[in-house]
């Protein structure tokens, strides 16, 4: 398993490296130049030059990609052209409140997903099922912008339950040790704060979750309905076994290996793609330290940020090879 | 006959699919009696009723879209059919449990052998987890798994398929059940595999004293193991008797024709007689006999009306109208014409 897990690793390089290269070209291949960005459509040529030699930016490509990579491997993603710091250091909290964000909005879609699926497959052709299929249809079809804009006006505004902005009370701010405000808060014993923490992430959290919770449902109930069918179901349930049992133990461990999978993958995404959700709810994630980046034409931060997030996704997805044979005895990576 | 102790009542049980091209009657008025210690074998082709007349038994007929219409099954003075499904449970794999055609999916591929042997003391018994662990060893040593132990701690995968039948049949007999329900519990093995766990199903009947309901299409299995046997047509009983006297004296064409079509290597045969024709689709004979479409010695009462179970001997009775009345010289003379 662990050699397994060392050849997994060693497959990361050339993806990663892959990334960087796609990256660092495609960034470099919008028009706009980030001396001309920091300085103004004012600037002489000569200012913007002599800006350009300050950064590196005239140096050939293949020198300052050489020089990206060569940094990353000392741990150093570049200096922000924009705040002039450390991008390895200014990453992180954008970073954290992505992940808190993505965490909670998973745990909202899992819980709810799997027992939708569940619960429609063991009752298949119910009203419970054919009502939880069409809002699951609804679902994965429903702009993100639109949801989040209701949410906010119903919850936010009509009835004045949830903050509809941010991360924290702003008159009362997290002290932050990881990042995570759900941990930090804990830690620290601020409860009164953590459950403020717990009230912005709850909008936010469902507008993200709404998709693949959808995805996750549907996926769950085919895998159900499949495992249902199966001879040691029927053996079960001979002996006597309750139906939730039967269900909830003999059938889901069979029927959770597709869903695994799905879980995996919306969780890379919602890592790297949480844009909308995070532009909507002024929510300071890393979907939007890149957007903001890219109009800044914000080299450094663009690339390790992309690199970042590639590499969450691609880690998430070896954590999910590895669970699939933590379930099924007959997976060996051996 | 009826000084023994009758376990498991059947009678006049229907089961009916209801499907979307309308209502299929599987299992249609069928009657056994089941007594404690023997083993009664239901032989028919595949779709006579026999699989979902064990269903039925079990309270597992897939519903929807089955579901047991009329009928009783009397176990010690309670009709199952009457039970809700938290009484039932208790009959499940307790009073009666069933072993499964498909030995390599009927077990759960994702638990060890040691958890799906616990799993019905665990139900049904108030008992340690340690004290189940101990008398599932003991079950697997019965059932004559070598390396018990080890087994415990392994997965289905790493069994073969007789290895896997020994472990149903222990995981059954677990909890004493007085009845267990075999549905082709042979079909899908090798024939020397077959016979060792026929012969392990007969020794345990006999030490055990558990009733065996053995159901499978191979006559050679019946001759084999049971003591008495029932012949399934369509989803009704065609014959029924002690199995000595069906092979040597079949009393309904039907049965007639399945020996037929069976080699038998005393006789040098130039070949075997197939019984012409198919089963019928469950429901597609309305009136008379199910079998007169394919029946040689058929004549005009036969496609009018129903025949009954004729007693035709000692226990022996055959749904044949050649029998109303023990005729044994109709039947000549049918047989004269025919």
């Amino acid at each position: 398993m662990l050699q397994y897990i060392g050849k997994r690793l060693l497959q990361l390089i050339p993806v990663l490296l892959g990334m960087t290269f796609i990256v660092f070209m495609i960034i470099r291949a919008i028009p706009g130049n980030p001396a001309q960005v920091i300085l103004g459509q004012q600037a002489s040529p000569e200012a913007v030059a002599s800006l350009e030699a300050k950064l590196g930016l005239d140096q050939p490509w293949y020198t300052q990609y050489f020089e990206f990579l060569a940094g990353i491997l000392t741990g150093d993603l570049g200096e922000s052209l924009r705040t002039r710091a450390p991008v390895a250091q200014e990453i992180w909290p954008y970073l954290a409140a992505t992940i808190e964000l993505a965490v909670f909005a998973m745990i909202i879609a899992i819980i709810i997903g799997v027992n939708a699926g569940i619960i429609s497959a063991w009752f298949q052709n119910s009203w419970f099922d054919y009502a939880a299929m069409v809002v699951a249809l609804i679902g994965v079809s429903m702009p993100i912008f639109w949801l989040g804009l209701m949410e906010q006006w119903i919850f936010g505004i009509e009835l004045n339950m949830l903050p509809t902005t941010g991360r924290e009370e702003v008159r009362n701010p997290v002290n932050a040790i990881t990042g995570l405000y759900v941990i930090d808060t804990i830690i620290q014993g601020r409860f009164d704060q953590l459950g403020e923490v717990i009230r912005h992430l709850i909008l936010p959290g469902i507008a993200l979750a709404t998709i693949p919770m959808a995805i996750i449902a549907r996926m769950t109930r085919s895998s159900m309905l499949e495992v249902m069918r199966s001879d040691f179901v029927r053996t079960a349930r001979s002996k006597g076994q309750r139906m939730s049992l039967v269900v909830y133990k003999h059938a889901l461990k069979n029927a959770i290996i597709p869903v695994l999978t799905v879980i995996g993958l919306q969780m890379g995404i919602l890592l790297g793609g949480a844009i909308l959700t995070e532009t909507i709810f002024g929510w300071p994630g890393i979907g939007r330290y890149i957007y903001d980046a890219i109009g800044f034409r914000d080299y450094p931060v663009i690339q390790s940020g992309i690199l970042v997030v590639a590499f969450f996704f691609v880690m998430i997805n070896l954590l999910v090879d590895i669970l699939y044979s933590v379930v099924d005895p007959r997976i060996k990576y051996d | 006959m009826d000084s023994r102790q009758k376990v498991l009542g059947v009678s006049g049980l229907r089961t009916s699919f209801f499907t979307d091209g309308g209502v299929v009657p599987a299992v249609d008025g069928v009657d056994f009696d089941l007594y404690r210690g023997e083993v009664l074998g239901i032989v028919g082709e595949s779709g006579c009723g026999k699989s979902v007349t064990s269903l039925s038994v079990m309270g597992l007929v897939p519903n929807p879209p089955g579901k047991v219409t009329g009928g009783e099954i009397l176990y010690g003075g309670t009709d199952l059919l009457k039970l809700n499904e938290r009484k039932m449970r208790k009959v499940r794999g307790n009073e009666i449990a069933m072993i499964f055609q498909e030995p390599m999916t009927s077990l759960n591929p994702l638990f060890t052998i040691g958890d799906q042997m616990v799993e019905p003391l665990r139900i049904h018994r108030k008992i340690s987890k340690k004290a189940a662990r101990g008398k599932a060893i003991d079950m697997l040593r019965l059932v004559g798994l070598p390396r018990a132990e080890e087994i415990m701690n392994e997965y289905p995968h790493q069994l073969s398929g007789g290895m896997r039948q020994r472990v149903m049949i222990a995981m059954a007999l677990i909890c004493e059940p007085k009845v267990l329900i075999a549905d082709e519990p042979t079909t899908a093995l090798d024939v020397t595999i077959q016979a060792q766990i026929l012969k392990l199903m007969k020794d345990l009947n006999e030490r055990l004293d558990t009733a065996v309901l053995l159901i499978t299409h191979d006559l050679g299995v019946v001759a084999e193991t049971c003591s008495r046997v029932i012949v399934m047509y369509a989803g009704k009983v065609v014959e029924e008797g002690p199995v000595r006297e069906i092979f040597r004296n079949p009393q309904h064409p039907y049965t007639e024709g399945l020996l037929k079509s069976v080699p038998d290597m005393r006789f040098k045969q130039e070949r075997l007689d197939p019984i012409p024709g198919n089963v019928p689709r469950p429901g597609s004979i309305k009136t008379g006999c199910r079998f007169a479409a394919r029946c040689p010695y058929a004549f005009g009462r036969c496609l009018e009306d129903d025949p009954d179970l004729y007693e035709t001997g000692d226990g022996h009775r055959a749904r044949c109208f050649l029998r109303e009345g023990k005729e044994a010289g109709a039947y000549e003379g049918a047989l004269a014409e025919g």
